[in-house]
């Protein structure tokens, strides 16, 4: 085994200065977190209340999902609603109804706002209420909202996860402590990891969220909890607000994350180092293992991150000091300094941090820069390929397993791949 | 409000950039919230253009709201003009902007830009997609059309024509565009204008120049082309070239409004000899459902019932505007009409009707897999496979050989897998091997019927779709009412193929239920089928 080097929390909590814009923002809204959100939690329903603009995207976002009779939905507010021909609430319900009479396996149904349900003020949380009320003891229904004017993609599953937390169970008083995951991850990596935990013997570790409804974990002073993702601000703080203590860490990309994240929690439980170290030693020793082939291709390699799931910093952190990239701009849809302080502070120091978008000026600047490779959504990766710059399609990096030591491969490879490619074709 | 999983149309904004897109010079700012630009996936993706659709959204936040949207709009309206420099800007609001009330026309017009400003008012909530394409390009045209312009006297020139509809993200319009005008080549008729595809601003100034017009796509052109008759007297050609029969009948409606001599165009596609052929024979009352926007769907009809020799026992279309032609069309057939863009509800008549095969969009290409009954795709909505790279028109003689093509193919993969099913004992050949176009990997799909089959042999693939609703659970129908199968007629009915088994089980039901038989027995399988023998 390999001699580790001693896991220093770096302390750096300020980073460089960060570019602040505003404009027009190529990005998706909250609502296209359904499309994964709804996969994780088998027995819950998404019902958007919005426009047929709404259903428009949540079939684009979801392709060939939607084919197959999935949890979600849209109720799509017509003329009639808008004219007060008929009571919006009134609608509301009778949709609800039906949904429910004809689906009795869904246990939660989310009433999930959009852009055009807040704009005209129709008011989910009441109606949750009273919907609740009114299916009490078979489905419990919860709302957040979704819409573009409120959030940005991955932020989606903030506000989802964020509204379940008033909802836990309390941990009993005096309760011993225990660890809760936050933030849906592939079924396959959330084993991998809750596998790790038990052969560290922490005692009880909970995902948030559970795989069910009725299975949510319980909060209280006694939790600790780990952000499995950088977009999850929120729920944090109503995590927090519920006594729950956050556990200080990198985000668990690649071998050194992975160590640091597992480790965080190994600390705050008392697991023995040496213990510590041994259990982890297969797992980091497998990711070293499976990167390391993807860095002869990436390492100098210059990337570019046009915002988009909060995801940026630690994928840079991770493509930076593991795979020797050299990330030029980092942009991200909202920068969190205190749950992404670890990883900033491992950014090369000329790395320049974006937050929001004024998405011109920004390719501008892509065009200046000439990157090796640029991380960006579909609706600019054809044209800037057309253009003659490699890019990395954002939304494959929330879809698919990447967390973890044994995805750290996979994870390298998302961004050798289109390098590789580049350089194949002959045509 | 009405429950929605899915959508045939977009919202009519989505049209709109369905124009401006398919046009050059021409900008689009789009007052909407932030997540909006996902439709901009839609032109970048599923038709793989290589550069962003021209639309500029002001991308607003619940921050502005409480601030002057108003003045956003403003900005992002002047730095589209800078940056991008376009010869029209079109304005108009996305579903979330029309109800904050800003007024893009009026902001728009205080700016006082140099370029002509179309303002669309585009209804979100009573319209969709191809109504707002048709509304924008008839407002480019009524707005930018050359009023004084007329066509020059015939002596000495030849004919001129528009060609009007095809757009950005429309189905086969780049290939179709290429077939009818080689085709108006080969009669000696010029094209003044084909819009909006590939059209500028001047383009469309000049469309007064013409003889006349020709509507490929009424969905998209049809306003603008009666605006363009009442206003510079041109007559527009109405019958769709889609199919041999009807490109015949197009090109003698196009000659006679140009006088010019059909002779030279009718080079024949190959259809007419595939279809004669023996090999084809089998193809003869083949029942097929038809549904897509209704020109698709209507000039499917053609095709099917009188140059392929297929019974058409199903037609129907999702854009309500155009109900009347399918109405029209049905009758010919001695059908009802299915209008609708509830998908269960089409789900609903393929699953009652157990077609042979199904021509439809890509959620017909979806229910028609999970019935396991052959399909093939007529109409948008689409997806990325059919944006193909081959040179692929619906239109034209070409287009009747791609027809021809398409329509018969996941039918001789049918025969195949017939043979496959046939053969399932025969040590070589087993069910699992699922079915060839299903791509590799494909298990068969688990057959889908009212009741549990006691003593079924039928392999039962785990369900990749483990939870369907079936459209009595969905629509709260009264279930099927199941008769009660022998257990010999039910194994007796899994050694019919799977592609008519639905209209075996279906027809015996029924006979039973005519004959008030209650227990199915082998006898009642076999006295079905003679009585509905064709």
């Amino acid at each position: 085994m390999t001699v580790m080097a001693p896991i220093l929390a770096p302390t750096g909590i300020d980073c460089a200065p960060v570019l602040r814009e505003r404009g027009q923002r190529e990005v998706f809204c909250g609502l296209t977190g359904i499309i994964w959100l709804h996969r994780k939690i088998q027995d819950a329903f998404f019902l958007v209340v919005g426009s047929r603009t709404c259903a428009h995207l949540l079939q684009s976002a979801a392709g060939v999902m939607v084919f197959a009779e999935p949890r979600f939905g849209t109720a799509i507010i017509e003329e009639r609603d808008l004219a007060g021909m008929v009571d919006c609430n009134e609608e509301l319900d009778r949709v609800v109804d039906r949904l429910l009479a004809r689906r009795p396996d869904i246990k939660l149904l989310f009433l999930v706002g959009s852009c055009p349900s807040e704009v005209i003020k129709l008011d989910l949380s009441r109606a949750g209420q009273r919907l609740s009320l009114k299916h009490a003891g078979r489905t419990k229904i919860l709302n957040y909202s979704g819409s573009g004017i409120e959030t940005t993609f991955t932020e989606g599953e903030d506000a989802c996860l964020a509204a379940l937390v008033p909802d836990l169970a309390a941990s009993a008083p005096g309760a011993a402590p225990e660890l809760m995951i936050v933030g849906a991850l592939p079924d396959v990596v959330e084993d991998q990891f809750l596998r790790i935990f038990a052969q560290l013997g922490t005692t009880t570790v909970r995902s948030l969220p559970a795989r069910r409804a009725g299975d949510m974990p319980p909060v209280g002073s006694n939790t600790r909890f780990l952000l499995a993702q950088p977009f999850l601000g929120e729920t944090a703080r109503a995590l927090e607000d519920r006594g729950a203590v956050r556990l200080d860490a990198m985000f668990p990309f690649g071998a050194e994350g992975t160590t640091n994240w597992l480790h965080a929690a190994a600390v705050a439980f008392g697991i023995d180092e040496m213990h510590f170290r041994s259990v982890i030693a297969p797992g980091r020793e497998r990711a070293k293992r499976a990167i390391e082939h993807c860095r002869t291709k990436l390492a100098g390699k210059s990337i570019f991150f046009m915002p988009d799931s909060q995801l940026e910093v630690p994928l840079a952190r991770f493509l930076a000091q593991e795979l020797g990239m050299v990330p030029l701009e980092v942009g991200t849809p909202y920068l969190h300094r205190r749950h992404l302080a670890q990883d900033l502070a491992l950014l090369p120091r000329e790395t320049v941090i974006s937050e929001g978008q004024d998405v011109d000026k920004q390719l501008d600047r892509v065009r200046a820069a000439k990157p090796d490779l640029t991380v960006c959504g579909l609706g600019l990766a054809n044209p800037l390929e057309s253009e003659g710059l490699t890019t990395k399609w954002a939304i494959e990096l929330v879809f698919s397993p990447i967390h973890g030591f044994d995805q750290a491969g996979d994870l390298a490879e998302l961004f050798a791949r289109p390098l590789r490619r580049r350089d194949v074709l002959k045509v | 409000m009405q429950l929605t999983v899915w959508t045939y149309e977009g919202p009519p904004h989505v049209g709109a950039m369905r124009i401006a897109t398919a046009m050059e010079g021409v900008h689009y700012v789009l007052h909407a919230p932030q997540g909006d630009t996902y439709a901009d996936l839609l032109f970048t993706m599923i038709e793989r253009r290589g550069k962003r659709p021209p639309v500029t959204y002001t991308t607003f936040q619940a921050r502005d709201l409480g601030k002057d949207t108003a003045e956003l709009f403003q900005s992002a309206a002047r730095d589209a003009f800078e940056r991008f420099k376009p010869q029209a800007m079109l304005v108009g609001a996305s579903c979330t902007a029309e109800l904050i009330q800003d007024d893009p026309s009026g902001l728009a017009e205080a700016m006082r830009l140099p370029i002509p400003v179309v303002a669309l008012e585009l209804p979100s909530y009573q319209r969709k997609e191809n109504w707002g394409a048709a509304e924008t390009f008839y407002q480019l045209v009524r707005k930018l059309a050359d009023k004084d312009l007329r066509a020059a006297p015939r002596e000495g020139r030849r004919p001129s024509v528009n060609l009007l509809g095809p757009t950005a993200l429309g189905f086969r319009h780049r290939d179709d565009v290429v077939e009818i005008s080689r085709l108006l080549g080969t009669l000696g008729i010029d094209i003044n204008v084909t819009a909006p595809l590939g059209a500028s601003p001047a383009d469309l100034a000049r469309l007064g120049a013409a003889d006349f017009n020709i509507c490929l796509y009424p969905e998209i052109a049809d306003t603008a082309c009666r605006w363009l008759e009442k206003t510079f007297g041109q007559k527009t050609v109405h019958t769709i070239p889609i199919g041999h029969g009807a490109t015949r009948d197009f090109i003698a409606e196009v000659a006679a409004l140009a006088g010019v001599d059909a002779a030279a165009a009718l080079d024949d596609s190959r259809l007419p000899w595939w279809s004669r052929s023996v090999d084809s024979t089998y193809l003869t009352a083949k029942r097929v459902f038809i549904f897509g926007d209704a020109t698709h769907a209507v000039a499917a009809a053609r095709v099917a019932r009188d140059e392929l020799g297929f019974e058409v026992v199903g037609l129907g279309c999702y854009n309500r505007e155009f109900a009347r032609d399918i109405r029209e069309a049905a009758k010919l057939y001695g059908l009802e009409p299915l209008i609708t863009d509830d998908y269960l509800e089409v789900e609903d008549a393929i699953a009652k009707l157990q077609p042979e095969l199904v021509l439809g969009t890509q959620m017909e290409r979806h229910i028609a897999k999970r019935l396991r009954i052959p399909c093939a795709v007529i109409s948008a909505p689409v997806h990325v496979q059919d944006f193909p790279a081959r040179y692929s028109p619906q239109m034209g003689f070409e287009g009747a050989n791609v027809l021809f093509d398409t329509w018969v193919h996941p039918l001789v993969m049918g025969l195949e897998e017939h043979l496959l099913t046939m053969f399932r004992d025969d040590f070589e050949f087993s069910d699992s091997a699922g079915a060839s176009h299903l791509g590799h990997g494909s298990a068969p799909a688990p057959t889908r019927h009212p009741g549990p089959v006691p003593g079924s042999t039928a392999p039962q693939a785990p369900s990749a779709q483990p939870e369907e609703w079936t459209p009595e659970q969905v629509r709260g129908d009264v279930a099927v009412v199941a008769t009660g199968w022998s257990p010999e007629a039910e194994r007796e009915l899994l050694k019919i193929p799977f592609f008519v088994r639905g209209k075996a089980r279906r027809n015996t039901e029924r006979y039973a239920a005519e004959q008030g038989i209650a227990a199915i027995t082998l006898d009642t399988l076999y006295d079905a089928k003679a009585h509905y023998a064709r």
